[in-house]
């Protein structure tokens, strides 16, 4: 399974062909219902938390197979129509190899006349339907996010290609200086190479900043990632296939609050409630939590910020909701530690010691004991 | 400390009973009103304007019909200072007698209305005379009345002044003039005033005046303007004469009775209540006397007070017959619609006159009118227009009888938005008109109704029954406008179903157009089905 998923080949599930395959025969179906005087249906798995389950073993969350069918009705003529259309413009897109970003395809939708989308999360949410239709991901269909994949410093270097002229690029990312190298949208054809102990995934971009200006990766022999909040589907599957490809272990470096755990370490870690289908490729099941917990708020003396309402009701949500969550003990017991302690703390707080004890004191401590790290 | 307060005591002279007495005298009541205006309308320069005007309008309407014209008004306001105003009403009435002009305009309460038991627009004979005494405390103007009686008969121009100590007219200026109108009264008032737009504006009293009164043609000149508006009439059916009715016994208070008994005609008690009352027979009369332990043949005129009182209380305890409703002239469906659809701009109207009631032996009758859609603003609380013998009641809304009822009713169920506590919101003008022999106004201004259970009870249940024709307007309504956006939707979309399988499965034009129609046709189908 892992060596499987090594390749990048197999993560993908079908191929640009399979895609078009799938694309004309399911056109195919909904003329043929027309034509025989039924109304086309389209069966979508339900996009959220309630329709996934958590296997430790499996290592993310998996869809339960709740399907909703949306039929085609006077009240549903609308938005049927323009996933249609959006399946139209996919099937244009994977025609021609061309791409388009979400917004790209939202303008697009403005030739649509009555069927163009008022805004973009309108069309974002009718093109993660078509993904979760097809099961495929979004990539495969043509459309490519617009946010950045992530940055990365420290002991790796990435094998490329230059796009031109097929040749082999090689990448060192301890040669960029007080920069980083930026992770491409598609992750799956790259090659790596590394003598890392480990990989340290980190939240905020300010952090990240500190540990590369200071060389923290030569210190503790790691490659470092920012995953600049919840890290992006080429974020997780670039330290999915780097983190399987040399069996190193990832640490998750995070604020302590609920949205730092449950929104961005367990996305990275089991991936999302909404593209389900997916996870199984964009989720890193070795990641482990290294901080900062509730517990470091007080071993560490940490300044803090009380809970906000939104913070309460995320930590009460997951602890009551979120399968990941329910499923550890340590977790359970994190999140009702917070919430009774009432506060957050942020990666930054550490300064309070002095702007290099996260390098000099608290990093080295923590990653004595990584068997202490939250699951 | 306490030697000093004693001294005091002593020393400082108290009025006695006689020096009392030298300052004791009577109030005359136009004294007693000039110093409490308020009571009248006339609290404020904005309310004041319009008093006058209401006053004078409600005279003249009452006049008309009185005398079988179909009424023509014409109001004019002209600034003639900063904060001055001169207000005049014509109408085309039957005029006025010379010898009762000054003592109608120029003395409180007088006039024909208070003695009687009969459905009219003023009751005490208080407003215009008020009005004029405002006008001559505020600006030393006198009220300027011209009348003529008939054609071939003189125009009596008269100038008249109050005098608040002897609550009497003082006539200022008194001759004959040329003046065109064949019969009728002019009536112009000087004041100190503000003239202001909106709520509480002359504007909407006139509109809402023409629309309780569409057998009414008003011309209304406001200072901003030089032409008249012209309100048209909307029928040309005068209302029927109300008739007047004696008091019924229930109705009357202690006060009343012990005067109506000190100035019977008749000799014998029994013969005093049949006579003087409505609804009371030989048998009842024979019956409260039995009650109240009195021979129907003792004399009224010396009916001391205890008896008095046991005659009153026992009058509460015998079934009398309710008083006959004949009395009555409502505005009817008919004229509220005509009315109603003259000056509302709507899509829907409907009315609703209630049967007669009765309310402390006061007969009376609800009606409800309601206009919804059309130009009227649907985003608003709904026009709650109040009326009381077809005169527009525009103050002390809250304080109303008729807002009561309306906000006692659960309008969502009938279609409308409601926050709790609050009129309904929509595109709605609610017209509510209470007649009545005597309406229990809340205060001499006139500006609310009493909330008897017997008057909120009717005016529940006629709002309750316009509720159900709106409910069942609103229904219908809603569901043409849900069908033809379920056509439409059909319609605009369906084409992009085809044009994506027509590149999705690079089909032909011909191919397409199949999809197309098939699919709007299983649409139709299934649409016919649901329904």
């Amino acid at each position: 399974m892992a060596k499987k998923s090594e390749t990048g080949k197999k993560a993908a599930p079908s191929s640009g062909k399979a895609v078009l395959k799938a694309i004309v025969s399911s056109a195919e179906d909904i003329r043929r219902k027309i034509m025989a005087g039924r109304k086309p249906t389209m069966k979508l798995p339900v996009r959220s938390l309630s329709n996934v389950r958590y296997q430790p073993e499996r290592g993310f969350f998996e869809m339960k197979g709740q399907k909703k069918e949306r039929t085609l009705t006077v009240n549903t003529v609308k938005t049927f129509a323009q996933t249609l259309r959006m399946v139209a413009l996919s099937k244009e897109l994977v025609e021609n190899d061309d791409i388009a970003t979400k917004r790209e395809a939202y303008y697009v939708s403005k030739n649509w006349e009555e069927a163009r989308f008022a805004e973009q999360p309108e069309s974002d949410t009718v093109m993660d339907d078509v993904e979760a239709f097809f099961g495929v991901n979004r990539e495969q269909l043509g459309f490519i996010p617009e946010e950045k994949g992530g940055d990365v410093a420290g002991r790796l270097v990435v094998i490329d290609r230059d796009r031109d002229t097929g040749q082999t690029l090689r990448i060192d990312c301890t040669r960029f200086g007080s920069g980083a190298y930026s992770i491409p949208i598609s992750v799956e054809d790259l090659k790596f190479e590394t003598q890392a102990d480990f990989i340290l995934a980190i939240e905020t971009a300010g952090m990240f900043q500190r540990l590369v200006k200071h060389n923290y990766w030569k210190k503790a022999n790691c490659i470092l990632v920012s995953m600049g909040g919840v890290p992006t589907r080429a974020c997780r599957r670039f330290i999915r296939r780097l983190a399987d490809f040399k069996k190193i272990p990832v640490y998750v470096f995070v604020d302590g609050d609920p949205y730092g755990i449950t929104n961005i370490y367990r996305t990275l870690k089991v991936g999302s409630g909404n593209a389900a289908h997916l996870n199984e490729y964009f989720c890193v099941p070795q990641a482990t939590f290294l901080g900062i917990t509730p517990q470091d708020v007080i071993d560490y003396k940490l300044p803090t910020h009380p809970l906000k309402d939104v913070d309460i009701k995320r930590a009460r949500d997951a602890i009551k909701n979120d399968p990941f969550i329910k499923h550890y003990r340590p977790w359970i017991k994190a999140m009702e530690q917070m919430l009774k302690m009432g506060v957050r703390a942020e990666q930054q707080a550490l300064a309070k010691h002095g702007l290099n004890y996260v390098i000099e004191e608290y990093l080295p401590q923590k990653l004595s004991h990584p068997e202490r790290f939250l699951p | 400390m306490t030697e000093t307060r004693a001294a005091a005591a002593g020393t400082r002279k108290r009025q006695t009973a006689e020096s009392m007495a030298a300052r004791q005298r009577e109030i005359s009541i136009s004294e007693f009103f000039s110093k409490n205006r308020h009571l009248l309308g006339f609290d404020n320069p904005q309310k004041a304007l319009l008093t006058a005007v209401k006053e004078a309008v409600d005279n003249s309407l009452d006049a008309c019909e009185e005398a079988g014209f179909l009424p023509s008004i014409r109001i004019a306001i002209r600034q003639v200072g900063e904060d001055r105003f001169r207000v005049s009403v014509e109408d085309n009435g039957p005029g006025i007698v010379k010898a009762q002009i000054p003592k109608i305009f120029g003395k409180l309460l007088y006039g024909s209305k208070f003695h009687t038991l009969k459905q009219a627009r003023g009751q005490q004979g208080i407003g215009i005379s008020a009005a004029g005494m405002y006008g001559l405390l505020t600006t030393g103007k006198s009220i300027v009345i011209t009348s003529r009686t008939g054609a071939g008969k003189p125009a009596h121009y008269y100038e008249i002044q109050i005098d608040t100590r002897k609550n009497a007219p003082q006539i200022i200026t008194d001759r004959i003039i040329d003046w065109d109108p064949p019969h009728g009264t002019l009536v112009e008032i000087e004041l100190i005033g503000t003239y202001k737009k909106g709520r509480h504006s002359v504007e909407d009293y006139v509109r809402q005046t023409a629309i309780a009164n569409p057998h009414c043609e008003i011309f209304y000149t406001p200072p901003d303007a030089a032409e008249p508006m012209h309100l048209v009439r909307g029928s040309e059916l005068l209302p029927p004469e109300p008739r007047e009715i004696k008091p019924h016994p229930y109705g009357v208070e202690l006060g009343v009775l012990i005067r109506m008994m000190k100035e019977t005609s008749a000799r014998q008690l029994g013969a005093a209540l049949q006579k003087d009352f409505s609804r009371v027979s030989a048998k009842i009369a024979a019956e409260i006397c039995k009650a109240a332990g009195l021979r129907p043949s003792a004399n009224p005129h010396t009916l001391p007070g205890q008896e008095a009182e046991r005659l009153y209380k026992a009058i509460n305890g015998v079934k009398i017959m309710s008083p006959a409703t004949n009395c009555l002239s409502p505005i009817g469906e008919e004229q509220i619609l005509a009315g109603l659809r003259k000056e509302i701009d709507a899509d829907f109207f409907t009315a609703i006159t209630r049967s007669p009631a009765v309310y402390r032996g006061n007969p009376f009758q609800i009606e409800v009118g309601l206009a919804y859609g059309g130009r009227l603003p649907g985003d608003e609380l709904v026009d709650l227009l109040r009326f009381a013998n077809r005169v527009p009641l525009q103050y002390q809304q809250s304080a109303c009888a008729i807002t009561k009822a309306v906000l006692g009713i659960d309008w969502r169920s009938y279609g409308l938005p409601q926050s709790k506590g609050a009129l309904p919101t929509g595109p709605v003008a609610l017209f509510v008109h209470m007649a009545s022999v005597w309406v229990p106004f809340t205060s001499e201004s006139k500006e609310s109704v009493a909330p008897y259970p017997e008057i909120l009870r009717e005016l529940r249940l006629a709002l309750q029954e316009c509720g159900r024709k709106l409910a069942s307007h609103i229904r219908a309504h809603r569901r043409a406008a849900e069908e033809e956006k379920k056509k439409s939707y059909i319609e605009k979309y369906i084409p992009h179903i085809g044009i994506a399988l027509r590149e999705i499965l690079a089909l032909s034009e011909r191919e397409e157009r199949e999809v197309v129609t098939t699919l709007v046709d299983v649409l139709e189908r299934s649409r016919g089905r649901e329904q």
